[in-house]
């Protein structure tokens, strides 16, 4: 009781979790548009995110084919003109962000969770485990990934999104996983941590509790790095046409418009630059959003 | 003689080597002004040897790198005089000086070893190679000058030329490497040294090793130096006067012993009173209550009152001028005369 | 005779290097009663920080024991060795090193206390951190509860590092350098608490230093150990090192430190060693380590023989030939061989009551 005799007891409560996230969405904004680049970053990937989402369902279909509309120039009925069967460009854009974006989301999480997950274990555990964990990682890392990639997809058929997703992230762990550990391995021997193991708080809660939230800016910007290299890996698949060309995305688009001719037309620059120029806009989005991440997770930057 | 005898007969000399007048240096920041240095004046004679004793934050540092216009990015002298009388007499505005000319005047008229000189050196180029260069870059001189130079202040830092010369920094130890930078500083023989924090970081025998050189220099060498330190005994050592910062201010200005043995400003009594001496019996420490202040927004009047045990009513009002409280002593507090200092043995050694 | 809190016993640590290992810590002995003060006084590479990780259980010594309540804590059961993990806390030097800046001033008091089931409930979390913030002399503690570091002074820091080590109730505090990076007009209140903490609570300190004035003030009715490239060569009350002391490198040292007083400061006179020169660790001179630069140096014994650690009077150690055969008329010879050593009256399991005030 003699703690509701404290004035101000009221503040003490600490705060609740909506309340939390609230000033999070806050700073998160503040932060963002701090940096006027970062923040237009951050405003093109959620539009990117936006149109892998919605692109489909408000675009059905890019029409059907029709062999008296092949290759026209941009018009006000096709603002980007119309492809080899003459389906309208500007309507396939929309539509092919989500097969690269969910891809690229997956291999990058996955990639991203195999690197922390065994970086953070060989880094903490050390000895024979750490060896055989940097051995491992040194063996991929030696293989020319590109290379295999193409190999590999003479083996596996492509056609499932988590199939390609997982065949990228397989490949790609090692440089992050490095770098994992060797943040684990600094972040250890703060004073900090080694307070938490006098005071025995427990390998996990030193893990997750003290050490990891440390490399969130990291980790986030990593996992974009991670997602730009997996969308470079698709649409190279597709261009060569290694990956089945069902559907519709950036990369098939890219590789049609190459085979059949696209780039010998004036009238269809168009078509063979929409991809690209959907493509380059996605990264530079994001990687522009990822340099300014670090601002967000720095906890000296958050107030004023 | 000791060095702090000369003090009253370099008093004498009517032009100071160096003079401060009302310097304001400010740090425009995001969060709001800084005033670092508020109304700095003061005056460094022929051969003379200040300390500028403060805590961290009360803008010594500062106030060092205005006197050779070093202030980072961000900061600026906004008022205030600096005047400096060269060898020949004639007396300059360093404020005045074009890039061409203040990049002469530091190292051949004044130079200053940074704090963590240690890591100052160049670790890609032998100790004799920066020598070269920073004779080059300030002054006119032939290589044979330069090599004659080095090896004859080395060996006035009692270290042997030839094998130091040709060693790389991560070769030397960290009291070598503070007896290069120190003979560095000299090499274009200038007549003022600013050394900030010259023996923090190192062990108490290198410390020795530094302050016994630093005096031998004084004795065969002719310049004048300032001290910045945190470091109440090292200004004990080699200080002939000392002035203490608080808040950006000159808060008191006194001969070394003076100063020590009898303080009149509360916060230079407070700082006294928290280094006790070591050797022999276990006196009272106390320590200055409350917290550094806020250079941002300074409390009103002494910006010391918050945390003065003999502050009044009339403190947060007034800001106290600089009183004369003794021969070449000021003080700026209005109550200085309730100042004393006093130290009580709590137990003897045995 | 009951055991002493924490006793290491010939402990050496060796760290692997490119070029061989470092000795960082050589054959060092000691003991602490509960409640009892020993300051751990050194340069840069004298080994004291290692020694103070090797007592918190931080770091495994290469060689020797540890030993809490009489038990080797590297043989304890898992149970005993969390209940002396607890017992021994640490508070670091750096005060924007040792608080995860991730976390406010509540989370990193409390997680502790919940880890251990110290407190019920959020209520009670909130309700004894402000408690320990009162006893650290935070105050009004409400408003330093959801701070994050970087919000607080140097000073600040180091306090809520002092609560954070008091969370699991300790009975010693291996506090390295705890002092030394902060504002001299604040270092002393920071001293006071500690103080405090010792006086009210009954908690022990190793206090580890590089300078003999805290040790002296904090220390004053304790012993204090100075360590040179990684052994002890003087063990002796506070008092008597301090205005008596024995060892020539600790008379240097004592010759040596500067004092705020220009008087008393200036009549020191130059320095008496041989060499100024630290010797790398990696080559730590044979015989006595201090040897190259002792002014005490007599060929052909202390470049030959190690000194051992051995009283000259009731309350004082000392490892030198010279200095112990003109106290006591013999010297302190190395024992031949390893097996020797432990067999060594000496330096065995009563090392503990030398040095102590004869009360």
């Amino acid at each position: 009781m003699a703690q509701a005799a404290r004035p101000g007891q009221l503040e003490l409560a600490p705060p609740g979790l909506g309340q939390r996230l609230a000033t999070a969405v806050k700073v998160f904004f503040r932060l963002l548009a701090h940096s006027k680049a970062g923040f237009l970053g951050f405003l093109g990937v959620l539009f990117f995110v936006v149109l892998a989402l919605a692109g489909p369902i408000i675009v059905p279909d890019a029409g059907r084919p029709d062999m008296t509309k092949i290759y026209q120039p941009p018009s006000l009925e096709h603002p980007l003109g119309t492809d080899y069967e003459g389906r309208d460009v500007l309507k396939q854009m929309l539509r092919g962000g989500r097969a690269i974006i969910v891809v690229a989301v997956l291999a990058a999480t996955l990639s991203t969770l195999i690197s922390i997950a065994f970086g953070a274990l060989a880094a903490y555990a050390g000895g024979w485990l750490d060896s055989l964990i940097m051995m491992l990682t040194d063996v991929v890392l030696t293989i020319p990934q590109f290379p295999l990639l193409v190999v590999l997809s003479a083996f596996v058929k492509l056609d499932r999104p988590w199939l390609l997703a997982t065949l990228i992230a397989l490949l790609s762990w090692p440089t992050l996983l490095r770098a994992v550990r060797a943040q684990v391995l600094s972040l250890k021997e703060r004073e900090y941590v080694e307070a938490a193991r006098a005071l025995d708080l427990g390998t996990t809660r030193i893990l997750f509790g003290e050490i990891l939230p440390n490399m969130a800016s990291y980790i986030v910007m990593s996992f974009t790095i991670g997602m730009t290299a997996a969308i470079y890996a698709q649409v190279a698949l597709y261009f060569l046409g290694l990956a089945p060309l069902a559907g519709e995305n950036w990369g098939i688009m890219l590789n049609l418009a190459w085979v059949r001719g696209a780039i010998f037309y004036k009238d269809s620059l168009m078509y063979i630059l929409a991809p690209v120029l959907a493509i380059s806009l996605l990264q530079l989005a994001m990687v522009t959003m990822s340099r300014s991440l670090e601002d967000v997770f720095n906890p000296r930057l958050r107030e004023s | 003689m000791a060095a702090w005898q000369r003090s009253s007969a370099s008093n004498g000399t009517p032009a100071p080597v160096l003079s401060v007048r009302n310097l304001e240096v400010r740090y425009f920041t995001r969060a709001g002004t800084v005033q670092a240095v508020r109304d700095v004046s003061f005056d460094l004679h022929a051969g003379e040897s200040i300390a500028l004793i403060g805590e961290s934050g009360c803008g010594k540092t500062t106030l060092g790198l205005a006197l050779l216009r070093l202030l980072p990015k961000g900061a600026r002298i906004v008022d205030g005089e600096i005047r400096y009388r060269r060898r020949n007499g004639q007396v300059i505005d360093v404020l005045q000086l074009d890039q061409e000319e203040i990049r002469r005047f530091r190292w051949q008229e004044c130079a200053m070893v940074f704090q963590g000189a240690l890591n100052a050196l160049n670790p890609v180029l032998r100790v004799w190679d920066q020598m070269l260069d920073t004779a080059r870059a300030h002054a006119a001189l032939s290589r044979d000058e330069v090599r004659e130079r080095s090896e004859r202040l080395l060996r006035m830092v009692q270290l042997e030329p030839e094998r130091v010369l040709n060693a790389y920094p991560h070769e030397l130890s960290g009291g070598m490497r503070q007896r290069v930078m120190i003979a560095m500083s000299l090499l274009l023989d200038p007549q003022i040294i600013i050394y900030d924090e010259p023996t923090t970081a190192l062990d108490i025998l290198t410390q020795r090793a530094i302050i016994e050189v630093l005096r031998s220099l004084r004795d065969q060498l002719d310049f004048s130096m300032l001290f910045i330190s945190h470091d109440l005994p090292l200004a004990a050592e080699l200080a002939d006067r000392v002035a203490t910062m608080y808040a950006g201010k000159i808060i008191e200005v006194g001969d070394v012993r003076e100063i020590f043995y009898n303080p009149r400003h509360p916060y230079t009594l407070g700082l006294i009173k928290a280094v006790p001496p070591i050797v022999g019996e276990l006196y009272d420490i106390s320590s200055i209550p409350g917290t550094p202040p806020n250079l941002i927004e300074p409390p009103s009047g002494c910006s010391f009152h918050p945390r003065c045990p003999y502050a009044r009513e009339r403190c947060a009002r007034e800001v106290p001028p600089l009183y004369e409280v003794g021969s070449l002593h000021t003080s700026a507090c209005h109550y200085w005369q309730e100042v004393k200092l006093e130290r009580q043995v709590v137990e003897t050694g045995d | 005779m009951t055991e002493p809190l924490i006793a290491l016993d010939h402990v050496s640590m060796v760290f692997k290097a490119r070029r061989g290992g470092v000795k960082a810590v050589d054959d060092v002995s000691l003991s602490l009663e509960a409640g009892e003060v020993l300051c751990l006084v050194g340069e840069s590479g004298s080994g004291k920080t290692t020694t103070g990780k090797i007592v918190a259980g931080l770091l495994k010594p290469t060689s020797g024991s540890v030993r809490f309540r009489g038990q080797d804590i590297w043989q304890m059961d898992k149970a005993r060795f969390k209940a002396y993990r607890r017992a021994v806390q640490i508070v670091h030097q750096d005060p924007y090193a040792s608080l995860n800046p991730i976390h406010t001033v509540f989370t990193i008091l409390a997680t502790p206390l919940q880890r251990h089931g110290m407190v019920r409930g959020r209520a009670e979390a909130v309700r004894r951190v402000l408690e320990l913030l009162e006893t650290v002399d935070l105050t009004p503690p409400e408003s330093f509860l959801f701070k994050y570091p970087h919000q607080l002074s140097g000073g600040q820091r180091q306090r809520v590092s002092i609560a954070r080590a008091l969370t699991v109730n300790p009975e010693l505090i291996v506090a390295d350098e705890a002092t030394s990076m902060v504002d001299v007009s604040i270092r002393v209140s920071l001293l006071n608490t500690l103080q405090r903490l010792r006086d009210e609570l009954g908690v022990g300190f190793l206090f580890i230093t590089h300078d003999l004035a805290i040790a002296k003030y904090f220390a004053w009715h304790g012993r204090v150990a100075v360590m040179y490239l990684g052994r002890v060569v003087e063990f002796s009350p506070t008092p008597a090192l301090i205005n008596d002391p024995q060892h020539p490198y600790t008379r240097a040292l004592l010759a040596a430190i500067p004092e705020p007083d220009p008087d008393l400061t200036r009549r020191k006179g130059k320095l008496q060693l041989r060499s100024l020169d630290i010797p790398s660790l990696l080559h730590i001179p044979p015989g006595c380590s201090f040897h190259p630069r002792c002014p005490l140096f007599e060929a052909g014994l202390c470049d030959v023989q190690r000194p051992d650690l051995v009283p000259i009077d009731e309350k004082r150690l000392v490892a030198c030939h010279v200095v112990a055969r003109e106290r006591t008329g013999t010297i302190a010879k190395h024992a031949a061989s390893p097996v020797g050593i432990s067999s060594d009256p000496v330096i065995g399991a009563d090392l503990g009551e030398y040095g102590k005030e004869s009360s």
